[in-house]
């Protein structure tokens, strides 16, 4: 007997949120780390089962209609406002279910043995299920408002795992913050919900493409819709102005650096543009601003990356300075780019940050890279894995970086032009230098840390397996997405139905110049003597650094981080702590507000003083008006 | 032969004086006899609507009602006790704690 799919497909989302009821009701109960972490795992991985099966569903279907739209129920319906609970599978669709079950059963297997020991255990793994549940609804909704749904989610789950050692002090602040920073950015996307269902009637994501197709380019409105969502775009994938929140996100648990602060959940920006591709191609402003902004937080966290000595505070700053990279290429219409740079990347920072969490795991809950060092014949896999990763990211062929960072450059230069191209560039070496010197002086040179004390070794079998298979992954992860010159890109291929219209409406209106097969081969050839030029530099240089100096002029700029945090602590925290504090708490909220409540009150009061004397409690009182009431009635059925 | 009007005038006149005694007196056992009046004066038209109409559904009303009044009275005369071990005394006057 064959189940309809649409029967069976709810399930990718219901047994993720199953996963998290039953940890977190029973959970503690249960009282069994095996129970918890296993039972998590398998219900990402069955998900992980119905996303291959739906790729091979709609790879049976069509080119053109490789569209499923799964309508389970009315979710909302009040007048004009009509929202179905649907999803939508589609390639693109596909791939990020694939992208964000496949590594999130990947990184749950790792917590199991990461997070031995924790008291939290059962809570850790149910968080984690009810993100992926999040996260994929998300992903696979076909209106806004369910997107939303999903975004609110992972957002909340974010704040939970950032969160999640609530016993320290700062644990609770970084989750605040990242929690509240992303508030900002889901304004601009009810914003930009508010006006599509204001002026469109729908929020549909489909019905909305299907609307705008016939509007000029740079309509006003379609501007404003795409430049809010480009807002809340920046707000989860931690762009300029708002990526602030990102490397404070590290203070929780190393996997869920990985799995939502580096995988999948800050690539939700990405995808939504992405979703939204045909709104972006007619409102070219926008996209340039995208741009910008994707040039400028590439470059800026690349250049904090340089400088900071927390392992992980390094890995978070190049996550902001990728998914600037994914901007870029959003930014010059290259949106196959995005998304092919948006998985390789999944593949190779889950990869490091759960290296480092493995490093951070051996080396005793040790997370300063100058206090480490010569960890290569301690931890072998570790090492290996992690180098691996690096070499990716830095975009040493034939690794997976490479391929998807040569994507973008290429784009961006006969796209953006040649000053983008070099901005670019420069990032890309900075991001190849910053990596080497991350593993220069955490796995070689001479042991820095007190060997008395602390014994480095190899982490349990759980956290080295997922380790080996993200390695893999980063390795041949780039041949989905092999440049023209050498051959057929399978992804471009298949995201083709997703984006088809975005690119016929884009080469209307910029007719695509073709470039020589020479071109593509000379840029490819500088980017990887660039990259390869810089890991050499930085690798003699720190690979054997024994003394670590405090940091002067520039520097010191860039170990903290060109003081971002403390301008927006003086010009925006400050500020609104204070009136706060002395206007909106003790003049408007006390005197305005509660005044005004109490007020009603009082005056009710004064006004019944006299009409409750009418309550004698004598009961032939009532009796009395009780009877004349229904002596009235006789009257007026009698005469009226 | 006595004419249904009649049976009808008496019983509005019970009913009535039930009524009064209800909202005069201020002895409880008093204005609970005056409920009984008025229950009665209800069961007396219908005894005579059932014998003047050929009917026997106002009989069995009756029944119902008198049972009903029966069970009646046994809770009010319990209350009654109680509210007189409490307050020792039966003014309705003085069991006004029914308010503000």
């Amino acid at each position: 007997m064959v189940i309809p799919m649409q029967n069976y497909f709810l399930l990718i989302t219901v047994l993720p949120l199953l996963g998290f009821l039953i940890n977190v009701i029973f959970g503690k109960k249960i009282n069994s780390e095996k129970f918890s972490g296993w039972l998590s795992s398998i219900f990402v991985f069955i998900p992980f089962l119905i996303g291959i099966k739906a790729m091979f569903e709609i790879m049976s279907l069509p080119e053109d209609g490789r569209r499923i739209v799964f309508n389970y129920f009315t979710w909302i319906s009040a007048g004009k406002l009509t929202v179905n609970y649907s999803y939508l599978i589609d390639p693109l669709s596909v791939v990020m279910v694939l992208v964000v079950t496949g590594i999130g059963f990947l990184i749950h297997v790792y917590s199991i043995g990461y997070m031995h020991g924790d008291e939290g255990y059962a809570r850790f793994f149910s968080y984690l299920n009810l993100f992926i549940f999040a996260m994929l609804h998300l992903v696979i909704a076909d209106n806004f408002l369910l997107v939303f749904l999903g975004w609110e989610g992972v957002g909340l789950c974010s704040y939970l795992l950032i969160g999640f050692w609530y016993e320290k002090n700062f644990t609770g602040d970084a989750a605040k913050k990242a929690f509240i920073v992303n508030r900002i950015g889901d304004f601009g996307f009810l914003s930009a919900m508010f006006f599509i269902f204001t002026y469109f009637g729908t929020l549909e994501i489909s019905g909305f493409l299907g609307q705008i197709a016939g509007y000029p380019v740079n309509n006003a409105l379609l501007v404003a819709i795409a430049l809010f969502f480009f807002l809340g775009a920046t707000g989860k994938s931690a762009q300029i102005p708002l990526y602030v929140w990102l490397p404070d996100a590290m203070a929780g648990p190393t996997p869920v650096s990985a799995l939502i602060h580096a995988a999948t959940m800050v690539t939700a920006g990405i995808y939504l543009i992405a979703r939204t591709s045909l709104l972006y191609v007619l409102a070219p402003y926008a996209t340039n601003i995208v741009l910008i902004i994707g040039i400028a937080t590439a470059i800026i966290s690349a250049t904090i990356a340089v400088k900071q000595n927390d392992i992980k505070k390094i890995l978070a700053y190049s996550t902001v300075s990728q998914l600037g990279f994914m901007f870029i290429a959003l930014g010059t219409m290259s949106f196959v780019a995005a998304i092919f740079h948006l998985v390789t990347h999944a593949f190779f920072k889950a990869l490091m940050f759960l290296g480092s969490g493995s490093v951070i795991h051996g080396m005793h809950e040790e997370q300063d890279i100058r206090n480490m060092g010569g960890l290569k014949d301690k931890m072998k896999i570790t090492y290996i894995t992690f180098l691996i990763g690096a070499f990716a990211i830095s975009g040493i062929p034939p690794l997976s970086g490479f391929f998807s960072k040569d994507e973008i450059l290429y784009k961006t230069f006969i796209n953006a032009g040649f000053l983008p191209y070099i901005l670019v560039l420069i990032t890309a070496g900075f991001t190849a230098f910053y990596m080497f010197r991350l593993v220069g002086l955490t796995f070689f040179g001479k042991p820095r840390y007190d060997a008395n004390h602390v014994h480095p070794h190899e982490s349990p079998k759980t956290m080295t397996v997922p380790l080996m298979i993200l390695a893999v992954l980063s390795a041949i992860g780039g041949f989905i997405g092999l440049p023209h010159v050498m051959g057929f890109n399978v992804l471009e291929h298949w995201l083709e139905p997703v984006f088809k219209n975005s690119y016929a409406l884009l080469n209307l209106h910029h007719p695509e110049t073709e470039h020589s097969s020479m071109v593509e081969w000379l840029l490819m050839l500088v980017s990887v003597l660039i990259a390869a030029a810089a890991i050499i530099f930085s690798f003699r240089k720190y690979s054997k650094q024994e003394k670590f100096e405090d940091e002067k002029g520039f520097g010191k700029v860039l170990e903290n981080k060109y003081y971002v945090d403390e301008a927006y602590e003086k010009t925006v925290v400050n500020p609104i702590f204070r009136s706060s504090e002395s206007f909106f708490w003790k003049i408007f909220d006390v005197k305005i507000i509660d005044g005004f409540v109490n007020g009603i009150a009082a005056s009710l009061s004064r006004f019944s003083i006299d009409w409750k004397k009418l309550q004698t409690g004598v009961v032939q009182d009532y009796a009395a008006l009780a009877i004349t009431g229904i002596i009235g009635v006789i009257l007026y059925f009698l005469f009226a | 032969m006595i004419e249904l009007n009649y049976y009808l005038v008496l019983s509005a006149l019970l009913f009535s004086i039930g009524v009064i005694g209800v909202l005069t007196r201020r002895n409880a056992i008093i204005i609970f006899m005056c409920i009984e009046l008025m229950l009665n004066a209800v069961n007396l038209s219908l005894v005579a609507f059932s014998s003047f109409l050929g009917s026997e559904s106002g009989q069995i009303f009756v029944f119902f009602v008198m049972t009903v009044a029966a069970a009646e009275a046994a809770v009010g005369l319990a209350i009654v006790i109680s509210l007189y071990r409490n307050k020792e005394t039966l003014d309705i006057d003085k069991i006004n704690i029914l308010k503000w």
